[in-house]
């Protein structure tokens, strides 16, 4: 038998035009280093037409200097790019596609760009390949998005090229491990270059070149909110989640969404939960962002663990000091990593809780809203089922079995609660019977209405009007019903069956704040362990540096 | 300012209430209601004076739940609303109705 | 319950003064269910308040009796209106008569309403003068200022008229507010929106610094309360005497000097390093370190 013909076909086409993309390069560099005024020239070297571009971002720190470097590049040469990365939030991500350089985009998240990028499609500039979620991005990175060229963002390098990037690890080990490893080119954007590195948290052989920005890359203080803004309505609702769900099923581990209403319910613990005896009960283990609010918690010794997608501006001090509570380095500083967090906080947790803009008579729920391309983040693989999970713990196995029945074979579920009030400011209703994600999906020729929780994930919904829980209904007119009887004063909810819910009620699938032993008037916002952002820094004892702007002093 | 007010049925208050109370504030999405006495004990009168037009509907959804969830009976209620959601009023109501039973400190 | 103690700065009116006074002692003056309204408000279609924002009575504190009013802050920014400010002006003339030990204004106003301009400015130069004649018979008025309105415009005079001042860290004490100066002179000249730097300027660190508050308290109403009892205790023992024309000199003098030497400062820290070591690090300091270091430094 002949050997088959190896010859004519290549193997290292990447390989080869990678060299030859460095090469191009490599007057431009000394070492791995750029100067910054090169930059325009070095993304025109490196960068060819068509390459799928990965601009590191995320809804906290941003490859910015690249980003604005990128639309200084000549269209004529940098076109055709797609772009496959967590966020469009940067306006020169949008300016990109509006200068024709991008044809197409792959993404997770673009809510400040959201209206911008919702007139492109409309106007048919763009193709949006998928809107995901973070983790689901990541993992294409290995399947078939793998990015050519890879603009990220470190805090700090050294002459080798070793990268810090600290407590905003963030997305970049994904990124780069991606990239790297399957012939592409990694640029990194850097606050400073220094002799030694606290720690590396990427290595030098996986990046080629550095450029020091002109100025430290943009960090947005997203998960601060600020205690004072926290209403009587929020303080109840934290009430009813602590007593009527944490506390009923022992919930340990869990992750919180961003918001006023999970802010309450972390500034409760050490008062409100404390007094219920729940402390080592609920909420010792926790998928989460250094979130200012959960201070308090941890000083009171409510907390055992916290591992973060990113860091929060100010927290770095506090998060150093509480290493036996976060994840930290040798070095001292913490470490977040977005695509493990993620992965935690899909598997390793019982409760996912957020708010949402609307919910429909299904249990789907919505941020979308006409006009408005905003996508996902990372919600909907925290507010879903864990389909693969195998390891039981108690609230798993009990949500398993209120959703599932006697079934032979024991399963768990994740308990997946949404969190709003019946009206959001305006008067607008909270519940719909139709999600605007309709409306959207039709006009930006999308194959998917954009839900971010679905109906079948969905197991609690908590309003002031007490919980609903999904789990206990058996038929699809029951849900509907269940979701009516806690949608307070909104035409869904006057459209109410009356009777049908005070049966829900009489066999606790709806649980008002009497029917849990909480009284309405108690909810104050007296009952938060910190009013303000100063009580934050004072709970910290001192260590917590909040941002300028959330500051009175 | 849009007016209206509600006669609704409801069982008498057990508490003898000889003076008025005084809950909330009239500020943006916030109100104040003041609970007095009235002469008819199986019904309670409510005075609405609201910034908030066209929710008249809500309102008496609202109003309505609360006198059956409680016996008011006997008091009369005066609202200044400064665009309170459904939710605040709820809250409000049943803070002012226990002040007025001296439930609170 | 293990929540904190109840601030001060987030308490509604009535809440500080029922927290403020002996417990039931209070008897308040034409009272929410008169409903003295305002004509001018019904007469633009606003909201109004039964009580008109005010809440004025008679009380006890520690024993001792009182006549307090109290401003609602959330209350159209606790604006004095007519009827607003009459009722604050006629419980400073019942003092004349009925003889309290003190006089307590809660005050938390962003000044004249603007909706009844003319009868509200004249509704503060009647308080203004009333609290010099109460003063003038022997009876201390205490201004208490920790509300999220502050004292500012005709308020923010009425609270310097008064026999002392006391403040929490959050209150503050102006006569233009931040926004009206920016409005007037620029963002240059006053950046309202700098919050840290508007309390810098006009919250009670600064203001205690300068001797124009003469306690700085934690915003707690238990604070509150226990810095007025003190001062009755000790205006009891030495009831306020009018000053004679050779003390006002004085004063006028030393004010005078004082707007010399601090002609070129911008912001709270260059006072503050006339009596603090560590300048930069005053809005950091509780408010007992702060007390410590003052009296120290004093």
């Amino acid at each position: 038998m002949n050997a088959p013909d190896t010859s004519a076909k290549r193997w290292d086409n990447l390989a080869r035009n990678r060299a030859a993309r460095l090469a191009r390069a490599e007057r431009l560099a000394s070492g791995c280093i750029v100067p910054s005024e090169q930059i325009v020239q070095l993304l025109e070297a490196v960068i060819e037409p068509g390459d799928r571009v990965c601009i590191e971002g995320n809804n906290q720190k941003q490859a910015d200097f690249l980003a604005r470097s990128l639309i200084k590049t000549d269209p004529s040469r940098l076109r055709d790019l797609h772009l496959v990365q967590s966020v469009l939030a940067l306006p020169e991500h949008i300016d990109l596609i509006e200068r024709g350089q991008v044809s197409r985009i792959d993404f997770s998240f673009s809510g400040p760009q959201a209206a911008r990028l919702a007139r492109l499609v409309e106007s048919r500039k763009i193709t949006i390949g998928a809107i995901h979620t973070y983790l689901e991005l990541f993992a294409r990175y290995f399947v078939d998005l793998t990015p050519r060229v890879a603009l990220i963002a470190a805090q700090a390098a050294d002459r080798e090229g070793n990268l810090y990037t600290g407590p905003n690890t963030e997305d970049t080990p994904a990124i780069v491990e991606a990239t790297a490893f399957k012939g592409g080119i990694v640029i990194a954007q850097v606050n400073e270059i220094v002799d030694k590195l606290p720690r590396v948290d990427i290595p030098a052989d996986w990046v080629d070149f550095v450029v020091r920005a002109p100025t430290p890359h943009y960090i947005e203080p997203l998960f601060t909110r600020d205690p004072a803004q926290i209403t009587e309505i929020q303080v109840l609702m934290g009430m009813i989640a602590i007593k009527g769900l944490y506390a009923e099923y022992g919930i340990k581990r869990l992750n919180h969404g961003i918001g006023f209403d999970t802010a309450a319910i972390e500034l409760l613990l050490p008062t409100y939960a404390a007094d219920l005896g729940l402390k080592g009960k609920i909420c010792t283990h926790w998928a989460l962002n250094p979130h200012p609010t959960l201070i308090p918690a941890i000083e009171a010794g409510f907390v055992e663990s916290v591992h973060s997608f990113g860091s929060e501006v100010g927290m770095e001090r506090y998060t150093a000091a509480r290493s036996d509570i976060f994840f930290t380095g040798a070095d001292g500083s913490m470490r977040s990593n977005r695509a493990f967090c993620q992965a935690a906080g899909h598997y390793a947790c019982d409760l996912f809780i957020g708010s949402t803009l609307q919910i429909d008579l299904q249990g789907n729920s919505s941020t979308a809203t006409k006009g408005r391309i905003a996508g996902f983040g990372g919600a909907p693989n925290m507010g879903a089922d864990a389909r693969g999970r195998r390891h039981a713990s108690p609230a798993w196995l009990r949500a398993g079995r209120e959703g599932r029945g006697d079934i032979a074979m024991p399963r768990g579920q994740k308990l997946v609660v949404q969190i709003v009030e019946t009206f959001r400011e305006h008067m607008e209703p909270a519940f719909v019977e139709r999600l605007d994600a309709w409306d959207l999906a039709a006009t930006a020729n999308m194959e998917l209405p954009p839900v971010m929780i679905y109906g079948e994930d969905m197991t609690h919904i908590i309003t002031e009007e007490g919980i609903a829980n999904l789990l206990l209904c058996r038929t699809p007119q029951e849900r509907e019903q269940a979701i009516r009887g806690v949608a307070g004063y909104t035409p869904v909810g006057m459209a109410r069956d009356p009777r049908m819910v005070e049966n829900l009620r009489d066999r606790g699938i709806i649980r008002r704040p009497e029917d849990m032993g909480i009284r309405k008037s108690d909810a104050t916002r007296d009952l938060l362990a910190a009013r303000s952002v100063k009580d934050l820094v004072y709970a910290s004892g001192g260590l917590y540096d909040p941002p300028r702007q959330f500051r009175n002093w | 300012m849009e007016q209206f007010t509600l006669t609704l049925p409801s069982a008498a208050i057990p508490q003898n209430v000889t003076s008025a109370t005084l809950c909330g504030v009239v500020s943006s999405g916030n109100l104040e209601i003041l609970v007095e006495p009235a002469a008819t004990s199986d019904a309670c009168r409510i005075v609405v004076n609201t910034s908030a037009h066209g929710f008249r509907d809500i309102w008496e959804a609202v109003l309505k739940d609360f006198a059956r969830r409680h016996s008011v009976g006997g008091l009369s209620l005066s609202i200044n609303d400064a665009g309170a959601t459904p939710a605040v009023v709820s809250l409000r109501l049943d803070q002012a109705f226990e002040t007025c039973r001296g439930e609170l400190a | 319950m293990n929540g904190l103690q109840i601030s001060y700065f987030e308490a509604s009116a009535r809440k500080r003064l029922s927290e403020l006074v002996d417990a039931g002692s209070l008897v308040e003056f034409c009272p929410p269910e008169m409903r003295q309204t305002s004509p001018h408000l019904a007469m633009l279609d606003a909201p109004l308040a039964f009580d008109d924002g005010v809440v004025t009575g008679r009380a006890s504190l520690s024993g001792h009796k009182v006549l307090v009013a109290a401003q609602e802050g959330r209350f159209n920014g606790g604006a004095v209106g007519e009827v607003h400010g009459a009722k604050i002006r006629g419980l400073l003339d019942r003092a004349l008569s009925e003889r309290p030990t003190a006089v307590l204004l809660l005050i938390d106003s962003g000044g004249v309403r603007l909706h009844e301009a003319n009868a509200g400015l004249i509704a503060i130069s009647e308080i203004m003068r009333a609290v010099l004649r109460v003063q003038a018979a022997g009876i201390p008025v205490f201004a208490l200022v920790g509300g999220s309105c502050g004292a500012f415009g005709g308020m923010g005079i009425v609270t310097r008229l008064c026999t002392e001042v006391v403040m929490s860290e959050q209150g503050r004490l102006g006569l233009s507010g931040p926004e009206v100066i920016e409005t007037v002179k620029g963002v240059e000249e006053f950046d309202s929106r700098d919050r840290a730097l508007v309390w810098r300027i006009t919250g009670g660190k600064l203001r205690r610094a300068l001797g124009e508050a003469t306690l700085l308290v934690d915003d707690l109403i238990p604070a509150f309360r226990t810095a007025a009892v003190s001062l009755i205790e000790r205006y009891r023992a030495h009831p306020p005497v009018p000053a004679d024309l050779d003390e006002l000199l004085g004063v006028q003098a030393e004010l005078t000097e004082r707007s010399a030497r601090f002609a070129a400062a911008r912001d709270g820290r260059e006072i503050w390093a006339n009596t603090f070591a560590e300048a930069s690090r005053v809005p950091e300091m509780t408010v007992a370190e702060f007390n410590i270091q003052l009296g120290e430094a004093a």
